[in-house]
């Protein structure tokens, strides 16, 4: 039964629209920016914090998650910067066998220098956000803006809102970049604090860049995070992207939107490792705007304990020609709850789309639930369109086998595990990336068996 | 590229504009006042003269249903319904109750005729055993005859209209009524709960094996008219029965409302085989007229070992929205939903099933074939769900769509949510995808790829249409050579 009658605000409702309008004199931009920061908190205020009666949140409810609103992160003073370099050192250690240009982001506020930005090559320009939106240049502001992807989505809407902190990077026409760039977000360790950061990558056309997202959190305080990056790829650009969410204190929220556009010929390549922590909802719009774009969204959910993780995807077809593929492994143990969420959606005229969605879920535990729903919306009739979902537990002949050749249990089930989740981990192209996933993987499921 | 002209010849020959049973009948009839209120739901029991009970079943109903919103989350449109725009409840006069079929007004007689359903006994020819069927004929809102009551009651069955079962057999009808779809299940359902005018009871004694199939015949005729019909359908212990509707309207240029709920109860060992040939009206090629098809279906398998299977073939009304689904409750259980539904012109299908498993080693089957055609939507839309307890659950499902033309829409919206470790579920939306052991195991024996899937979704066709019963079989045969070449998920 849908109810269309309107709850009362929450205590966090009520305190989001009270930082509101206490933020929107300070927070960065005026003019655009302005009206667009309103337009966002003006929907929220209509909507509220998704619950489980809105369709795409059906299965995270955000607004019994978020019981209080936390304060906005305060901007770490200059003074503490080697302060943080050491704790950057510490908790962000470089990935093996790979060298990296890092943009650096305290508590969402990009911090020039920790960040290696002098050392970036020609052809790319880096901005923090606060100056992107203070300049106010239109093009900035329509890229951060993002229209058209996840516009109905309320916790978006609160990123476009609040948005304090974040990076703009812009790659110039063919360009190709050596080394990856890596976008870390650092926690400055400050107690429950909530973070909206928005960062910007665009990439003109023939460019190629490869873009990390490493995260650390060292708090045991339950955080709030809401952020999203904006990726636009120009024509015959190339992007492949990882990111691995920091697993954030119990308690906590993590909203990480991912907005894509594609422009014809382009090529992006997505991969998202998440390993738990509170209540995680990972979200990706994906557009393909030019014909015989490929996209690729894939990524690996290990959770346990109470760890609650959500991977919803939009992909809109609306350039013919195009080729996107969604691959998703979970493995559940303890009590965590798993959710996918993909739809791919084909518009009238989009025609020899192909589109394939995967997502396999394995179950470790009785208290485990996994939730899938993946949807297909086609408009255009010359299409392949498929998807396919399986939820089971580990195989138990596999199980014997291995053990039958003699490996305990528990590391016959990493074996077949980690077999499980390499399907989605092979699918990035940057091998030390691939190693270093890896390796993160290794990690989860040897401290499960211990 | 032959067998995908086929399907779209076949599909054009079932265009909404050459409905072929859109003929109105003359006869004339009784209604209540238009509108709805207290006072109606009161007309209706008093007309079926029912006991105090009922009566006051159907005004908690309504009074809850004064408080539900029309629900919105389905993918179809249509202008708001006025319900006090409808008449709840119409009558063919010299009804109700005839004593046999030669007090049934003659017109009556020859609309069932047009339509292909006999309603007088066939006389069995010597040397010729023609299969039977049963037949309960709804026309508006009664039932105006039922074959072969006397040959099923020599059986222990009970075949009646359920205005007569509740006076008949009150202990059941108690009993069993709205325990599968409660009251307040939804909107429509809850709807029908106040007015429902008529539809058929079957009871089968345990251990029984009905003796022929059971079938019921719904025909709209009047204008303005809405049709809520309730089916209720008990199988004791060890039984066994199979149950076929069908469905026709005339064309009218406004739209009909058709809310029907429809309860199954299995117990222990019983096996229920429901399936439907829907052809309501669809409305003209531009969307003008048509019945709304806003139906609830639910199957209980309550006891161990029950199996329930839905089989459905849609071709018919503007608007259908309809999930027929097994609630698998006892251990061993097993429900199915086999279905084909077709639109053309400007009909709005949204409609799928779900699989609630309950209990242990429970199992589940679906197997959805959408073609959609002229500017119609086509949505499956469906959940499995196993709960904590049901251990071993498993699920397979299968959802094939064909698009024909570029201005229609094809959608698939699962619901796929496991509780427990043990449950194995699958989903797979694409022919080429069906299972990869499968594919090799045919490949292996010098099959082409294309030749091996060709196989296994000829396969998955005949399971659907294997599942209708004989008396189908024209129908369905027509369904027979749609192929799913050229098919998306």
């Amino acid at each position: 039964m849908t109810q269309a009658v309107k709850a009362l605000p929450t205590a966090a409702e009520a305190k989001l629209a009270a930082d509101f309008a206490d933020a929107r004199k300070v927070l960065p931009g005026s003019g655009a920016v302005h009206a667009l920061r309103t337009a966002a908190f003006d929907s929220f205020v209509v909507a509220g914090l998704p619950s489980r009666r809105v369709e795409a949140w059906h299965y995270t409810d955000l607004r019994g998650a978020l019981r209080e609103a936390l304060p906005m992160a305060a901007q770490p003073p200059a003074s503490a910067t080697s302060a943080l370099r050491v704790r950057l050192e510490k908790l962000v250690p470089r990935i093996a066998g790979l060298k990296t240009w890092r943009l650096v982001l305290v508590d969402g506020y990009f911090i020039a220098d920790l960040s290696d930005a002098a050392a970036l090559p020609k052809g790319v320009r880096v901005m923090s956000l606060a100056d992107a939106l203070v300049c106010g240049d239109a093009a900035a502001v329509e890229l951060l803006a993002a229209r058209g992807l996840g516009e109905s989505d309320v916790a978006l809407a609160l990123n476009t809102a609040f948005m304090q902190g974040g990076v703009l990077v812009d790659i110039a026409q063919n360009t190709t970049l050596e080394q990856p760039l890596e976008i870390v977000s650092l926690s400055s360790g400050a107690v429950g604090q909530a973070v909206y950061a928005r960062s910007a990558l665009r990439v003109s056309k023939g460019a190629q860049v490869t873009l990390i997202e490493s995260e650390a959190c060292e708090s045991m305080t339950a955080e709030h995070r809401n952020c999203a990056l904006v990726i636009a790829v120009g024509e015959g650009a190339s992007v492949e992207h990882v990111f691995v969410p920091a697993p954030l204190a119990s308690g906590s929220t993590y909203v990480a939107s991912l907005m894509t556009t594609l422009a014809a010929s382009a090529n992006f390549n997505s991969f998202t490792l998440a390993l738990g922590g509170g209540l995680l909802r990972r979200q990706a719009f994906m557009r393909f705007d030019g014909a015989q774009g490929r996209g690729q969204l894939a990524g690996a959910s290990l959770l346990k304990g109470k760890d609650h993780a959500d991977t919803t995807l939009i992909v809109q077809h609306v350039a013919p020609h195009c080729h996107s593929r969604e691959y998703f492994k979970t493995v559940l143990d303890g009590d965590a709850t798993g959710v996918y969420q993909g739809k791919v959606s084909v518009a009238p005229g989009a025609q020899k789309t192909d589109g394939a969605m995967k997502s396999h879920a394995i179950l470790l535990s009785d208290g485990a639930s996994m939730n899938n729903k993946p949807e297909l919306e086609i408009f255009a009739d010359d299409v392949v369109c498929g998807h396919g979902a399986t939820v089971a537990q580990l195989d138990d002949d596999q199980v014997f086998y291995a053990m039958a050749r003699g490996l305990p249990k528990e590391d016959a089930q990493a074996m077949l595990l980690e077999a499980f989740v390499d399907e989605a981990t092979d699918r990035v192209e940057n091998e030390a990336l691939r190693a270093h996933l890896t390796t993160l993987i290794g990690a989860w499921l040897s401290a499960r068996r211990s | 590229m032959a067998a995908v002209q086929e399907t779209v010849d076949r599909v054009k020959s079932v265009d909404v504009d050459a409905y072929k049973y859109g003929f109105v009948s003359d006869i004339e009839s009784e209604k209540a006042p238009k509108g709805l209120n207290e006072d109606i739901v009161r007309f209706i029991s008093a007309k079926k003269n029912e006991p105090v009970w009922l009566t006051e079943w159907r005004l908690e109903a309504y009074r809850l249903w004064l408080t539900m919103r029309e629900p919105d989350w389905a993918r179809v449109s249509y202008p708001r319904i006025n319900y006090q725009d409808l008449y709840y409840y119409s009558a063919p006069k010299n009804s109700p109750g005839p004593k046999n079929l030669d007090e049934v007004d003659p017109e009556l007689l020859r609309t069932y005729e047009k339509l292909g359903i006999p309603l007088r006994e066939q006389e069995i020819l010597a040397g010729v055993q023609e299969r039977r069927v049963a037949v309960d004929a709804v026309f508006d809102s009664v039932s105006v005859a039922t074959t072969f009551k006397a040959e099923l009651a020599k059986a222990g069955v009970i075949f009646c209209p359920i205005s007569e079962a509740v006076h008949s057999h009150p202990e059941l009808v108690k009993k069993y009524l709205g325990s599968v779809v409660p009251v307040s299940d939804n909107y429509y359902a809850t709807l029908n709960s106040a007015v429902f005018s008529d539809g058929s009871f079957v009871y089968i004694p345990p251990g029984v094996r009905c003796p022929m199939e059971l079938s019921t015949y719904f025909r709209i005729n009047e204008q303005n008219t809405g049709q809520f019909e309730r089916t209720l359908i008990i199988a004791d212990k060890g039984s066994y029965v199979s149950y076929l509707e069908g469905c026709t309207a005339p064309k009218r240029d406004e739209n009909q409302l058709h809310a029907a709920v429809v309860e199954l109860i299995a117990l222990d060992d019983a096996e229920i085989k429901y399936s439907t040939v829907q052809n309501w009206y669809p409305g003209d090629s531009e969307g003008k007229g048509g019945i709304y098809n806003f139906v609830t279906k639910r199957g209980d398998c309550f006891g161990a070992r029950s199996k329930i299977s839905w089989t459905q073939v849609e071709t018919g009304s503007a608007i259908t929205w309809k999930y027929p689904s097994c609630i698998l409750r006892g251990d061993n259980s097993r429900g199915e939903f086999y279905s084909i539904a077709i639109s053309n012109g400007r009909q709005q299908v949204d409609s799928g099933t779900k699989m609630i498993h309950l209990g242990k080693n429970t199992t589940s089957r679906i197997i959805s074939k959408g073609i959609s055609a002229g500017r119609s939507n086509n949505t499956y839309r469906g959940q499995v769900l196993a709960q904590k307890r049901a251990s071993n659950a498993r699920n397979f499902t299968n959802c094939d769509s064909l698009l024909i033309g570029e201005t229609c829409g094809a959608h698939t919206i699962p619901y796929i949510e496991a509780k427990n470790a043990s449950a194995v579920f699958e989903h797979e939306a694409t022919t080429s995808k069906i299972s990869e052991d499968q594919l090799f195991y045919c490949m292996q024996r010098g099959l082409s790829a294309e030749e091996a899937t060709a196989l296994i979704v000829n396969g998955f066709v005949r399971d659907v249409l294997q599942q209708l019963p004989m008396e189908f079989a024209v129908e369905a045969q027509k369904l027979i050579s749609i192929s799913l070449e050229g098919s998306v998920g």
